[in-house]
C-alpha cells in the first residue's frame, strides 16, 4: 500500500493506482474524457490536471501513478483554472447543439459543461461542421462532435482486432477515419457498435430507426409484434435509474405493450429452437466428422468478421440464423397462418441489445417468406426513448407475461444473452438427447463470464467433446490463429463478438463497461435459475411447432426457414 | 581567446564525406579501435566526465543516459540518431551527416559496442535527401572496411546501421514520436512511461542521440572526457555547433566553446547586423524557444546560466531580429509553424495553437483587444503546462517570452499601430501588405 494525500486527506491505496484512482477513493471525482476504466491510460484530453507537490508543472491524474508520501490537490485556483480552460478549448471546436444530440444529458462533456458552469467561452468557436456518415445501417458517425478521445479507436483496434477507424491527419484536421475516408460500410466494420458505447459524446451512435416503428404502431391495417432478446431484461432497466444487473423483463413488457404492440413475445423462444436445431447440426457433424470446430453463429458482428477476415471458416459456421432471425421467418410464416394475417400486415420489431442485428436483419437473405424476417431492429437504448418519449416510468410499472406462442421459453434460452449462454444451453439439451439420461447439474460454470478464453471438454456417452467459448473479437481472433497453426482442435466453439456477450453488445446503455457487463451477467443466470423449464428441449411449444409446422429439426421446413446457405 | 573551435567540426568540407581511407588519415576511427580495448563502463565513465549533454535540446547528460541503458536487462537494444532536425533555423546537424557522417558512424558504434546492440538507424529529416544519400553511401563504405556491419574489426561484434526518413513532420524530433515513425507508425509521441530507454523501437529498450551528441563521442574517448570537459564551462562540457541566422552579417553555423556569450556570438563571431540596423531580440533554440531582448545578451552559452534565467538553448539556433520586424508579423509565422506541425493528440496543442492562430491574426487585422492579450496568455500558459509533449509545451514560448519583454507592443497593436509599419490592419493602405 501507498500513503499519499489528497487536499490534505490521507489516503492508502493499492501500490500502481493513480492519482485518479486515488481521489475516487477519498471522494474526489476528477473530470475525465479520454480514460475509459477498461482501457488503457491515454492522456491525450488533458481534463485530469491536479498538482502534485514539488513536480514541475500541472500532472494528469489519469496516467500518474501515486508514490509514497506524494500531497496531491486537486482543488487549487491553478488546477481548477487549468481543467476549466482544457475543457473551453474542447467546448471552442464542439458543436454545442446538446438539445438536439442524440446524446443529450447522456454526454460526458456536457456533465462537466454543466459543472463548470461555462456561461461564455473566451475562444473563437472553431468547429467544423463535417458531414455525418450515414453509410452504414447499424451505426452513424458524427465527426463534427468528436473530440479525439480515441476510446472508440481503441475499442475498435486492440480490443474487436477490426481495425475500421484509426487517427488519421494532424492538428485541426486529426480525425477518426475510416481507411481511405470511405464510407463505414464500405471498411471492415462488422457494425458491432462497441465504439458508440467508447464514445463520451455524441459522435458515434446506432442508427435510429424508431419513427419506422411509430409509423407501424399508428397503422391500424398493420398486425405490429415485437421480441425482446434475452439480454434486454437485465439491461434496461439502467435506462430508467436502476441499479445495473435489474431484472426488468414484466415491467419490460407492460412497457411494449403500452408502447402499442399487439403481441409482445421472446427471442428466448427462438433462443430454445437454435438449441434444438444447432445441436442435431452438431450431432449431424459427429456422425459425418466434420466440418469442426462448429462455431455458433448467433451473433451477427461475430458473423460479419469471419466473413471479412476468415473467410476460410465460413463452413465451419453453424448454418442456423440467429433466434431473432428464426423468430422473424417464423413470425411471418407460421403465426402469420395460425392467426390467420398475410404476412405482409406482419411487421416484426426486434429488441435489441446489439447494433449489428440492424445489420443482420437487413441482409439480402433474410427474407425467408419472401418479405423481411424482421422489420425493424431496436436497439436497448432506442426502446428506452420510446418509453421516455411515451411519458412512461418503466420503474413504476407492473408486470406483465409475455403472449403465446412465443413466450413460453427456457432459462437455456435466456442465458444466450451472456458468454457462454449458448454453449451451456446446447450441452443441456445434447447431453440429453445423446446420452438419454437426465443431466444431475445443468449449470456449466466453467463456461461462464467475462474472461475472453473459456475451454472445457465434456464426456458424452465416452466421447470427449472439447469446447471453446469465446468473447470479444480479438479473443477470437486470437483462437482462430491458434486452431489454423494447429495448436487447437475443439468439435464446437460459442464465439460473441462483444465483451461478455450480449449483455456487453453495441446497443445496450451507455455506460456499459465490465463492471456493469458482471452484474447483468448475475442477473441472467438469476432469471434462468428462477424459470421452471431450464433446458430447451423440455420447452413444450418447441415440439408444439415441430409437430404442427416444422415437421422434426433439420427439415426441409427447418432449413428453408431456420438456416443459410450449404447445409452440410 | 579563440571564438570558434573545430572539436567535432574538425576537417569540415577537407575530405570526401563518404572516404573512409581519408577519414582515417585524420584520425578517424582510432577511437572505435581503442573503445574496443575498454570496458564499456570506461568509456561511459570517459563521456560522464566530459559533462557532454544531449544536444538535440533536452540537454540530458549523455554518460548518464548511456549508463541507464548500459544497465537495462534486456536484448536486443537499439540505437537510433535523432537526425530529424526540424527546428526551424537549426541546420548544425546537416553539416555532420554532410561532411563527416563518418564521425557520426563511429561515435553510433561506439554506443553499440557498449550496450552490444545489433543495431542502429539514423532517422534523417525527409528535406534532407542529399543527406540521406550521402550517409547511406558512408554506411557502405564503412561496412566495406570492416568498421561497421558483421565482426567489427574482427572483434566478432556486429552492428548495422540503416537510413530511415520519415515525412517532414515536426514531431518526430520527439523521441518517442521518432520511434513510432522508425516503426512505421504515424510519427506521434508515446505516453511516457515507459520511457524509450526501457521500451522503444519495438519494444525494446532503445538509446536516442542527437547527431552532434554521437559526434562528439569520438574524440572523447579518443582525447580524454576531462579535455573535452575543459573546453566548456563548469558546467557544460566542450562545444556547441550554433546555427547563427537571422539579420546577423556572418550568417551559418559555428563550433563555439561553452561560455561564449551571446554577444560574443553575434557581434565578434557574426559581424553583428546589417548597417543601420538595431537589434531588437534574439530568439533562442528555434522556434520553440524563448525571444529575448538586447538587454540580456551577455549572457553566457552554458545550459546551467541560460536555465537560471528561465531559457533554454535548444538545439543551438540563434535567430537574430532586427528593429525592421514586427513581433505580431513574426509570431504569426511562428503560430502557424506550430498549427501546421501539431499532431492533433492533444487538445491544448490541438486547440491552443488554433486558438493562438485565430488570436495573433486579431492583432494583425487590428480587431484585438486587451482581453484578447490576456487570453493569449491563458493559453499559452494551458500549452506550457498541460501539453503532452514537448512540441505543445514550447509551441507558445515565443509568445509568453515576447509578451514578457515587447507587451507595449501589443498593446500598440491593439491601438492599430504597428511600429515596424508591417501590419497592415485589414487593408490601410500605409501598410507593406
Amino acid at each position: 500500500m501507498v500513503n499519499v494525500k489528497i487536499n490534505n486527506i490521507p489516503v492508502s491505496v493499492e501500490e500502481g493506482s493513480t492519482i485518479l484512482e486515488a481521489a475516487k477513493k477519498v471522494g474526489v471525482e476528477i473530470p475525465t474524457l479520454c480514460y475509459h476504466e477498461d482501457q488503457s491510460v491515454k492522456a491525450n484530453c488533458r481534463i485530469c490536471l491536479v498538482e502534485v507537490k514539488g513536480a514541475k508543472g500541472l500532472v494528469t491524474a489519469c496516467s500518474t501513478k501515486v508514490t509514497e508520501g506524494m500531497e496531491i490537490y486537486t482543488n487549487t485556483k491553478k488546477a481548477r483554472d487549468a481543467r476549466k480552460t482544457v475543457l473551453e478549448l474542447i467546448l471552442a471546436s464542439h458543436p454545442m447543439d446538446c438539445l438536439k444530440c442524440i446524446r443529450n444529458q447522456k454526454c460526458e462533456l456536457q456533465k462537466y459543461a454543466a459543472e463548470f458552469f461555462i456561461e461564455e467561452l473566451p475562444f473563437e468557436i472553431t468547429y467544423q461542421m463535417i458531414e455525418k456518415d450515414e453509410s452504414s445501417p447499424a451505426i452513424v458517425k458524427d465527426l463534427s462532435k468528436c473530440i479525439k478521445c480515441g476510446r472508440c479507436v481503441e475499442v475498435c483496434q486492440s480490443i474487436q482486432t477490426v481495425g475500421a477507424i484509426a487517427y488519421s491527419h494532424r492538428s485541426d484536421e486529426y480525425r477518426i477515419a475510416t481507411l481511405f475516408e470511405l464510407p463505414l460500410y464500405e471498411t471492415v466494420c462488422v457494425h458491432c457498435g462497441q465504439c458508440s458505447l467508447a464514445c463520451p459524446v455524441g459522435a458515434i451512435y446506432e442508427k435510429s430507426e424508431i419513427e419506422k416503428v411509430w409509423r407501424a404502431l399508428g397503422d391500424p391495417e398493420m398486425h405490429v409484434i415485437v421480441q425482446t432478446a434475452p439480454a434486454v431484461r437485465v439491461s434496461i432497466g439502467e435506462e430508467f435509474g436502476l441499479e445495473p444487473g435489474s431484472i426488468v423483463t414484466g415491467k419490460m413488457v407492460t412497457a411494449l405493450k403500452m408502447l402499442g404492440f399487439d403481441k409482445v413475445f421472446d427471442t428466448d423462444f427462438t433462443a430454445d429452437l437454435t438449441i434444438i436445431e444447432e445441436g442435431n447440426e452438431f450431432l449431424q457433424r459427429l456422425e459425418k466428422g466434420g466440418p469442426f470446430p462448429m462455431f455458433t453463429s448467433c451473433s451477427p458482428g461475430w458473423i460479419n468478421f469471419v466473413e471479412r477476415f476468415y473467410p476460410e471458416f465460413i463452413h465451419n459456421l453453424s448454418t442456423c440464423k440467429s433466434p431473432q432471425q428464426m423468430f422473424g421467418a417464423l413470425a411471418k410464416t407460421y403465426y402469420a397462418e395460425k392467426i390467420g394475417i398475410p404476412k405482409e400486415k406482419i411487421f416484426v420489431v426486434s429488441i435489441m441489445p446489439c447494433t449489428a442485428k440492424k445489420y443482420e436483419a437487413a441482409r439480402e437473405e433474410m427474407k425467408s417468406s419472401g418479405v423481411r424476417d424482421v422489420d425493424v431492429v431496436l436497439t436497448t437504448r432506442e426502446l428506452a426513448r420510446m418509453i421516455r418519449e411515451s411519458g412512461i416510468d418503466l420503474k413504476k410499472l407492473p408486470e406483465s407475461e409475455y403472449d403465446l406462442p412465443f413466450g413460453i421459453t427456457s432459462g437455456a434460452g435466456v442465458i444466450f444473452g451472456a458468454s457462454g449462454g449458448v454453449m451451456e444451453a446446447a450441452i443441456r439439451t445434447v447431453y440429453e438427447i445423446v446420452t438419454k439420461k437426465e443431466l444431475q447439474k445443468l449449470d456449466f460454470k466453467d463456461v461462464r463470464g467475462l474472461e475472453g478464453i473459456k475451454e472445457a471438454t465434456v464426456n458424452i456417452n465416452g466421447l470427449s467433446i472439447k469446447v471453446a467459448v469465446v468473447n470479444s473479437l480479438g479473443k477470437a481472433r486470437e483462437l482462430l490463429e491458434k486452431i489454423k497453426k494447429g495448436e487447437a482442435d475443439y468439435h464446437f466453439v460459442e464465439v460473441m463478438c462483444c465483451p461478455g456477450g450480449c449483455i456487453g453488445g453495441g446497443g445496450q446503455p451507455i455506460g456499459t463497461v465490465n463492471r456493469v457487463r458482471q452484474e447483468r451477467i448475475e442477473a441472467i443466470y438469476e432469471v434462468d435459475r428462477n424459470m421452471p423449464i431450464r433446458q430447451s428441449h423440455k420447452n413444450p411449444v418447441i415440439w408444439t411447432l415441430y409437430e404442427e409446422f416444422l415437421g422434426e429439426p433439420l427439415s426441409e421446413k427447418s432449413h428453408n426457414l431456420l438456416h443459410i446457405g450449404t447445409v452440410h | 581567446m579563440q571564438k570558434t573551435l573545430n572539436i567535432i567540426t574538425e576537417n569540415v568540407g577537407q575530405i570526401r564525406p563518404d572516404s573512409v581511407d581519408e577519414y582515417i588519415k585524420i584520425g578517424g576511427f582510432e577511437a572505435l579501435k581503442k573503445a574496443i580495448t575498454m570496458h564499456p563502463l570506461e568509456v561511459i565513465e570517459e563521456i560522464k566526465k566530459s559533462k557532454l549533454q544531449g544536444r538535440g535540446g533536452a540537454a540530458y547528460p549523455t554518460g548518464i543516459k548511456w549508463e541507464q541503458a548500459y544497465y537495462v536487462d534486456k536484448n536486443p537494444k537499439y540505437i537510433i540518431c535523432n537526425a530529424d532536425e526540424g527546428e526551424p533555423g537549426t541546420f548544425k546537424d546537416k553539416v555532420i551527416l554532410d561532411y563527416l557522417p563518418l564521425r557520426l558512424i563511429e561515435g553510433m558504434t561506439i554506443a553499440a559496442y557498449i550496450l552490444k546492440s545489433p543495431k542502429g538507424f539514423i532517422y534523417i529529416r525527409g528535406e534532407y535527401p542529399e543527406s540521406q544519400r550521402i550517409v547511406s553511401s558512408a554506411i557502405k563504405e564503412a561496412e566495406k572496411m570492416g568498421y561497421l556491419g558483421d565482426d567489427i574489426l574482427g572483434t566478432g561484434f556486429s552492428f548495422h546501421i540503416e537510413v530511415l526518413s520519415g515525412a517532414g513532420a515536426y514531431v518526430c524530433g520527439e523521441n518517442s514520436a521518432l520511434v513510432e515513425s522508425s516503426e512505421g507508425k504515424s510519427g506521434r509521441p508515446r505516453i511516457k512511461p515507459p520511457f524509450i530507454k526501457n521500451s522503444g523501437y519495438l519494444g525494446m529498450p532503445t538509446l536516442v542521440n542527437n547527431v552532434e551528441t554521437f559526434a562528439c563521442v569520438p574524440y572523447i574517448v579518443k582525447e580524454g572526457g576531462e579535455k573535452f570537459a575543459g573546453y566548456g564551462t563548469e558546467f557544460s562540457g566542450g562545444t556547441k555547433l550554433v546555427c547563427l541566422s537571422g539579420n546577423v552579417k556572418n550568417r551559418g553555423v559555428y563550433e563555439v566553446p561553452f561560455g561564449t556569450t551571446l554577444r560574443e556570438l553575434i557581434y565578434d563571431i557574426g559581424g553583428g547586423l546589417p548597417e543601420g540596423r538595431k537589434l531588437k531580440f534574439v530568439q533562442l533554440g528555434g522556434s520553440s524557444g524563448p525571444c529575448i531582448p538586447e538587454s540580456m545578451l551577455d549572457i553566457k552559452i552554458c545550459y546551467k546560466d541560460l536555465k537560471v534565467k528561465g531559457l533554454t538553448l535548444g538545439s543551438g539556433a540563434i535567430l537574430v531580429v532586427d528593429d525592421s520586424n514586427c513581433i505580431i508579423d513574426f509570431l504569426k509565422c511562428i503560430t502557424e509553424f506550430f498549427y501546421h506541425e501539431s499532431c492533433g493528440k492533444c487538445t491544448p496543442c490541438r486547440e491552443g495553437n488554433k486558438q493562438l492562430l485565430a488570436l495573433v491574426n486579431k492583432f494583425i487585422n487590428g480587431s484585438a483587444t486587451y482581453n484578447d492579450l490576456e487570453t493569449i496568455k491563458k493559453v499559452g500558459q494551458i500549452m506550457k503546462e498541460a501539453a503532452f509533449c514537448g512540441l505543445g509545451e514550447t509551441a507558445a514560448t515565443a509568445h509568453l517570452s515576447l509578451i514578457k519583454y515587447f507587451e507595449e507592443e501589443f498593446v500598440e497593436h491593439i491601438n492599430k499601430k504597428c511600429r515596424a509599419n508591417i501590419c497592415n490592419f485589414g487593408g490601410d493602405k500605409d501598410g507593406k501588405r
